[in-house]
């Protein structure tokens, strides 16, 4: 049974100093491009693009200043789209928020990266917690981010009545997108010359949102996209953005740093949804020499690399064996964040592939020409098609 | 071939040329077997290339945030749904290399750090071909499909789209030019001070903090701004690069140009720097006849029989479905309580439109649906590729226009026979480029 495998691209790659060992273009689109044609030669399910609605930092909250690391960022559904035409399977999963950004123009966005991709498209569903990002808006007030993880009590946000907030308004957003989706029946487009209908209005449905944060009618202008929805995919750490992946997602990135804890995150995620897939995440180095790199970036850097997800440090074959032990853990999928671009990526999409082939956990070709093909995730049946 | 007429094609004032995308309007003809898809990509990428074969400008997609409706249903006769706008550019900036993609974008639904990041990403994605067509809505059955929903006064419109377009211009300058220094040696990625603050505080927004893009290569997208009221000009004079006009006819539109021109002083601005492009359609024919045939079976083909009652309908503001579309105009009075259409641009006075229509249908004999055909838009050039390029051309030298957007009715290959027949024509008129001399759009619209 083949292995998940997806790589998250952002910048020059996951350590802040890489950019100084490659120095990548990582404002022209040519580089982008071979990324993704490397990680489709190696066969990989998809990649992500990170994205934020404000500038890289170090700090929680807030502008950092430092002139040594990459700061800036294209949007992140136009980089997605701008791939689409110069790859033909791996899915493009952007990243957009549920915060700022209206639904309704995520769900078009997201829906016409699936139309120009003939079926590749996801989207990574992130809410933004940022006082500084909010500035950018002038809407919301949002008090600081770092006096909430400073709060005596620790950093469990799950409590905190802002972050519940940001995640009951991320979960109306993708339930707006669904609908939206599913808003234009498959074959609403009749062209019946005798009646001189275009469409069916019958088969174009209002989706009448109405929640807390905001409401919507609908229908959406865009025809309902070749995957019916587009995946749906969310990074999560802690009960309350699992239960948000759990009732929205069909993709959840979860980080454990142990088989053992694998298991047990494995365990909650089902204890809420039995159907949403379940990603590791895993920042890595690879290559004879990885620690070695590692460790000269953080020299530049002047500090060691913190992720939120675990930091590997091995050879391909080495990956390949935290893989499988971590997949008996229940893990079906990986997102690894490639330490250095290309450089890890090359050894992902060609070494670690070739590893898995190896042991029969990967695909020799693809087999599917949708995303949720590739994921084995069936096309939705629209909510509103009459049940015949 | 009027050769004679030919000045040096140094000194001849050349030719701006866009190509309209023809999807969501009234004029696209999908009921035609040559019709194809409104939403595959192929479609787009198929005119798109079209357009840059004949070295067109820029390539140009329109924007509606609400299926439009009409008596409370909504409206089923043209065609309808369209992908985002942006999205789709971006992905034709990587099947075509020199032509510009303007895109409409709504400044009412839009927030202006987001859309102007959006913007930058397109502008650096193609290399400095992005354009944004700048509108407004006062409306607030579109803004029921968004987060705050509310809709502006008339008055506000222009008002909060010179704030949108003033704040989203300090994002765009807020990085220096040379803000990257990308030095692997000195460990510099940006420069001490590259990244500037953005500190606006206005009417309709408040903005604190920093731009997440670089400057793009065209430094900021170009403006194009649709409009036609006094405030519209005006605004157009102030903020735009391009004006989208519906003044196609000659005198018209020269008076139109005189007057947007004139405006520019006021701002500083020179008449080079904004560009006067009517949005016209064109039928073509071998001969005169055919070229007029032609125009008549389009026409046809756009107002259907259900079409010129739906028409009727948006005037007379009640149902006329009883009506024989071949028979002539009901003896019934409109009534004037409450429109019937929505999402589209009203029709302003419909008690005198409705009395201008019945005496023209009296005078000329005309049935309901001979009416419509006769009220609703006429092709603005009808000939020969010869006549064609020959109007476009004294269009131009005339100062009717500076160059016209293209509206073809058939999606996607309505441009083909412009593109193969008409373009070769304006070159050899010495007032069409024989290719790009630019890289941007900028370049290409000589406003660099």
């Amino acid at each position: 049974m083949t292995l998940h495998l997806a790589v998250a691209l952002d910048a020059a790659g996951w350590h802040p100093a890489a950019w100084r060992e490659s120095s990548p273009a990582v404002f022209s689109a040519g580089y982008w491009a071979a990324l993704v044609a490397e990680a489709e030669r190696g066969l990989l399910d998809f990649v992500t693009i990170e994205d934020a609605l404000g500038p890289q930092s170090t700090l929680p909250d807030g502008f950092d200043d430092r002139t040594d690391q990459v700061r800036g960022r294209f949007d992140a559904v136009l980089l997605a789209a701008r791939l689409a035409p110069l790859t033909t399977r791996i899915g493009l999963v952007p990243t957009a928020t549920t915060t700022h950004t209206e639904p309704f123009h995520v769900a078009i966005g997201i829906a016409t990266l699936d139309h120009v991709s003939g079926g590749r498209a996801g989207w990574r569903a992130q809410v933004s917690p940022r006082a500084a990002e909010a500035r950018h808006f002038g809407r919301k007030e949002f008090p600081p981010l770092d006096q909430i993880l400073n709060r005596p009590g620790g950093v469990d946000l799950s409590t905190d009545p802002h972050v519940r907030d940001l995640f009951a308004e991320a979960a109306d957003a993708v339930e707006v997108a669904r609908r939206l989706w599913d808003s234009w029946g498959d074959d609403a487009e009749i062209r019946d010359v005798a009646t001189g209908r275009f469409i069916d209005r019958d088969k174009l449905h209002y989706i009448d949102f109405a929640g807390r944060f905001f409401s919507v009618k609908g229908p959406s202008i865009t025809p309902r996209p070749p995957q019916g929805q587009p995946v749906v995919t969310a990074l999560a750490h802690a009960r309350l953005p699992y239960e948000f992946a759990a009732g929205g997602a069909d993709v959840v990135y979860v980080t454990p740093h142990s088989a053992e804890q694998a298991r047990a995150i494995v365990e909650e995620v089902r204890g809420l949804s039995g159907d949403v897939k379940i990603f590791a995440d895993l920042l890595v180095f690879l290559g004879e020499d990885a620690a070695r790199r590692k460790a000269r970036l953080d020299e530049l850097d002047g500090t060691e690399l913190v992720s939120d997800a675990a930091i590997f440090t091995g050879t391909a074959g080495e990956l390949a064996d935290v893989l499988l032990e971590w997949r008996r853990a229940g893990i079906q999928g990986f997102r690894l964040r490639p330490g250095a671009l290309p450089y890890d990526l090359t050894q992902i999409a060609q070494g670690l592939t070739a590893e898995l082939r190896g042991r029969g956990a990967f695909r020799h070709a693809y087999e599917a020409a949708t995303l949720r093909g590739l994921l084995g995730l069936p096309r939705p049946v629209s909510r509103f098609a009459e049940v015949s | 071939m009027g050769r004679t007429a030919r000045a040096g094609p140094m000194t001849r004032k050349q030719v701006h040329l866009a190509a309209h995308f023809p999807g969501v309007n009234n004029t696209t003809v999908w009921a035609d077997p040559r019709s194809g898809s409104q939403i595959d990509f192929a479609s787009f990428v198929d005119l798109a290339r079209t357009a840059e074969r004949g070295k067109f400008d820029f390539f140009f997609l329109a924007e509606g945030l609400r299926l439009r409706e009409l008596k409370g249903r909504i409206h089923d006769l043209d065609v309808v749904g369209r992908p985002e706008a942006l999205t789709v550019l971006s992905a034709l900036a990587a099947v075509t290399d020199r032509l510009g993609l303007g895109g409409t974008v709504n400044a009412t639904f839009n927030e202006p750090y987001e859309l102007a990041r959006r913007l930058s990403t397109l502008d650096h994605l193609s290399e400095g071909r992005a354009a944004w067509n700048v509108v407004t809505t006062s409306d607030a059955f579109t803004g029921e499909n968004f987060r705050r929903g509310g809709f502006l006064d008339r008055a506000d419109r222009y008002k909060r789209a010179a704030e949108f377009l003033r704040l989203a211009r300090e994002l765009w300058d807020s990085w220096q030019p040379d803000a990257i220094a990308a030095d692997p040696e000195t460990g510099t990625f940006v420069r001490p001070g590259g990244i500037g603050t953005v500190e606006h505080s206005g009417e309709h927004f408040t903005v604190q903090g920093r731009f997440t893009l670089p400057r793009s290569p065209q430094g900021r997208p170009v403006i194009i701004q649709a409009g036609d009221s006094g405030e519209g000009r005006e605004f157009a004079a102030a903020h735009a690069d391009v004006i989208f006009t519906p003044h196609g006819r000659l005198e018209d539109g020269q008076r139109f140009y005189a007057d947007v021109k004139r405006r520019l002083g006021k701002y500083g601005r020179e008449p080079h720097q904004l560009k006067i492009m009517p949005g016209v359609t064109f039928a073509l024919g071998d001969t005169e006849e055919e070229a007029a045939e032609n125009a008549a079976v389009i026409r046809r083909q756009q107002v259907g029989p259900q079409t010129a009652i739906a028409f009727l309908e948006q005037v007379w503001g009640r149902d006329m479905s009883a009506y024989d579309p071949e028979g002539s105009l009901p003896d019934v009075e409109p009534d004037l309580s409450e429109g019937v259409s929505q999402g589209r641009v009203p029709i302003k006075d419909r008690a005198a439109t409705a009395a201008k229509w019945r005496a023209l249908a009296e005078e000329k004999g005309l049935t309901i649906r001979e009416l419509v055909i006769e009220v609703t838009g006429r092709q603005t050039f009808i000939g020969t590729p010869e006549t064609v390029a020959r109007l476009i051309d004294e269009h131009v030298q005339a100062d009717a226009a500076d160059g016209f957007i293209l509206v073809p009715h058939l999606t996607p290959g309505g441009l083909d026979e412009f593109a193969d027949r008409v373009v070769p024509l304006l070159q050899e008129r010495g007032a069409f480029r024989a290719d790009y001399t630019g890289t941007t759009l900028r370049d290409h619209l000589e406003l660099a």
